[in-house]
């Protein structure tokens, strides 16, 4: 059984300040949250507590929250959901903007809309996976409708320059406003369709500024199990007055955006979770980090001949250390490390029983037989010191045996 | 996705593990941008498989898959050997999740691969 933690990126543990928020939304508060009795309204309170937790994190209103079962949803829901009411709205031949290295919770509703004939721009990245903003600016067409950009990147930990690219679609917005303005009344037709601005921030909210107005955001995903809250329940932040659809209809829940029955102890939990980052949090859980990363990047690269560090220490979440370990195989390193008592990730095809290697490294320019050598260390609060001296001790000799099995390694 | 107890065993502690310097024959299979390759040495007396040995880069299952298939293979005539099927090692391995399947097929790939390079040299 594994006993170090290094897998932060996939999930953390419930705080038990959050679960104990949560316990008694289970038996006793166990009403449903859109009753009008008394059981209903104890519920109701919760959901409200926690809707106000999560919009103050966000720096936007309570009624700008829509509660989803994670990130994933939060991320279907704001692209087709946008769409869908642009399309409605009588839009055709719209054209969306996204990158090379989105989680797939975005890179496949976008797919899905290309099939309806919706044009899709997939952003290339520099090397260290970071999107190139002159790029970006270039790919922006009359008919763009909503960019779509990661702003922690789940595989290497890179900060996308998100508040930048809202910048400069807030620039592009204003400036098709102003023309139109220009124009005589009876000559202006139309409103110019501005560009909305969607971010998945999973893995930034324990780490970096998520407030919606300075980060310009229109739209932002976040979920309740990558911040020590329980699995199955995130949110969707829509800015008031940015046309979406509901994607699932049922009993009008959410402001009809998500209908089905609100998942109130979770709900709460995610509220309780949210609630104990700060920006006091964020620097201090930062800075040790940052500290205990260091240590582990330093002693793996002074002890594995050929390691290779994907994480850009200048621009990257402090949880975040990708390594590329060239001659073993990133899930027998990922098994050898468990067996040892270590759980980590990799980006190897063998480990997601699929045949390409992780699109994020490949976008990065990482070749597919460097990229299956792929291993992810995503620190989190609880880990400490001794946990990464006892990594830095046995991961040499288990890539050491690996590359001695290798036909190709000599 | 588990694996069996014996995969793990196999990954930890793999039988037949190396390289046969002097060997009649080499097989090889697979390529390093799917992350598998497997290469099997074999040395050949009366026919029969006197020693084989392995060399593999890929996942456990594909380590596992080439240690099995050294024990299957040992001490067995050249076409008993070729009669060794991927179901016969995954038995052995007590079963293998569906998506590491092709592993197995790596395995016996390469060892027909060597087979057929000793039958060609030895009919010269």
């Amino acid at each position: 059984m594994s006993n170090i933690y290094l897998d932060h990126s996939a999930t953390t543990p419930v705080d038990k300040k959050v679960l104990e928020a949560m316990m008694p939304y289970f038996s006793d508060n166990f009403g449903n949250a859109n009753s009008i009795h008394s059981f209903g309204q104890a519920a109701l309170a919760g959901v409200d507590k926690a809707r106000k937790q999560v919009a103050k994190f966000l720096n936007c209103k309570p009624s700008e929250i829509i509660f989803t079962s994670g990130a994933t949803e939060s991320d279907n829901l704001a692209i087709k959901g946008v769409v869908k009411a642009l399309h409605v709205k009588g839009l055709e031949k719209m054209h969306i903007i996204t990158t090379k290295v989105e989680h797939e919770a975005v890179l496949e509703p976008c797919k899905e809309l290309e099939k309806e004939g919706i044009e899709v721009t997939y952003l290339p990245v520099k090397k260290n996976a970071e999107v190139d903003l002159a790029v970006f600016e270039k790919a922006i067409k009359d008919n763009t409708v909503l960019v779509s950009v990661i702003y922690v990147n789940s595989e290497v930990g890179i900060i996308e320059p998100i508040r930048e690219v809202a910048k400069i679609i807030k620039k592009i917005n204003e400036k098709k406003l102003r023309e139109w303005e220009k124009r005589r009344p009876q000559e202006r037709g139309a409103k110019p369709q501005p560009i909305y601005f969607h971010t998945d921030a999973t893995q930034a909210v324990n780490f970096l500024s998520c407030d919606v107005q300075w980060n310009f955001i229109d739209l932002l995903s976040l979920s309740a199990h990558k911040i020590y809250g329980p699995k199955g329940v995130g949110a969707l932040y829509v800015r008031k007055g940015t046309p979406i659809m509901s994607l699932q209809k049922g009993g009008h829940h959410e402001n009809n955006l998500r209908s089905g029955t609100l998942n109130v102890a979770s709900i709460v939990g995610l509220g309780a979770a949210i609630t104990q980052i700060d920006k006091r949090y964020q620097e201090t859980n930062n800075a040790r980090l940052n500290k205990l990363r260091k240590v582990l990047i330093d002693g793996l690269l002074k002890n594995i001949p050929g390691a290779i560090l994907n994480t850009d220490l200048n621009n990257s979440s402090p949880s975040h250390a990708h390594f590329t370990f060239p001659g073993a195989e990133g899930e027998s390193i990922l098994i050898s490390l468990d067996l040892e008592g270590v759980a980590v990730s990799t980006g190897s095809a063998c480990a997601a029983g699929s045949l390409e290697p992780s699109h994020v490294l490949l976008a990065m320019g990482i070749p597919a037989e460097i990229a299956h050598s792929s291993i992810r260390f995503t620190l989190g609060k609880y880990n400490a010191g001794a946990e990464i001296k006892k990594v830095i001790k046995i991961l040499p000799p288990i890539i050491a045996r690996l590359r001695k099995m290798n036909p190709n390694y000599k | 996705m588990q694996y069996t107890q014996k995969v793990i065993d196999h990954f930890k502690n793999p039988h037949n593990q190396g390289e046969i310097k002097d060997a009649d024959a080499i097989g090889q299979a697979g390529n390093p941008v799917c992350g598998d390759v497997m290469k099997i040495y074999l040395k050949v007396e009366n026919n029969k498989i006197a020693d084989v040995k392995f060399e593999t880069l890929g996942c456990a299952a594909a380590i596992a898959v080439s240690s099995s298939l050294t024990d299957l293979v040992k001490g067995k005539s050249l076409d008993e050997a070729l009669a060794v099927t991927k179901d016969q090692i995954v038995n052995y391995l007590g079963g293998l999740p569906p998506v590491k399947i092709h592993c197995s097929m790596l395995g016996v790939e390469a060892l027909h691969e060597a087979i057929k390079e000793y039958k060609t040299k030895s009919n010269k």
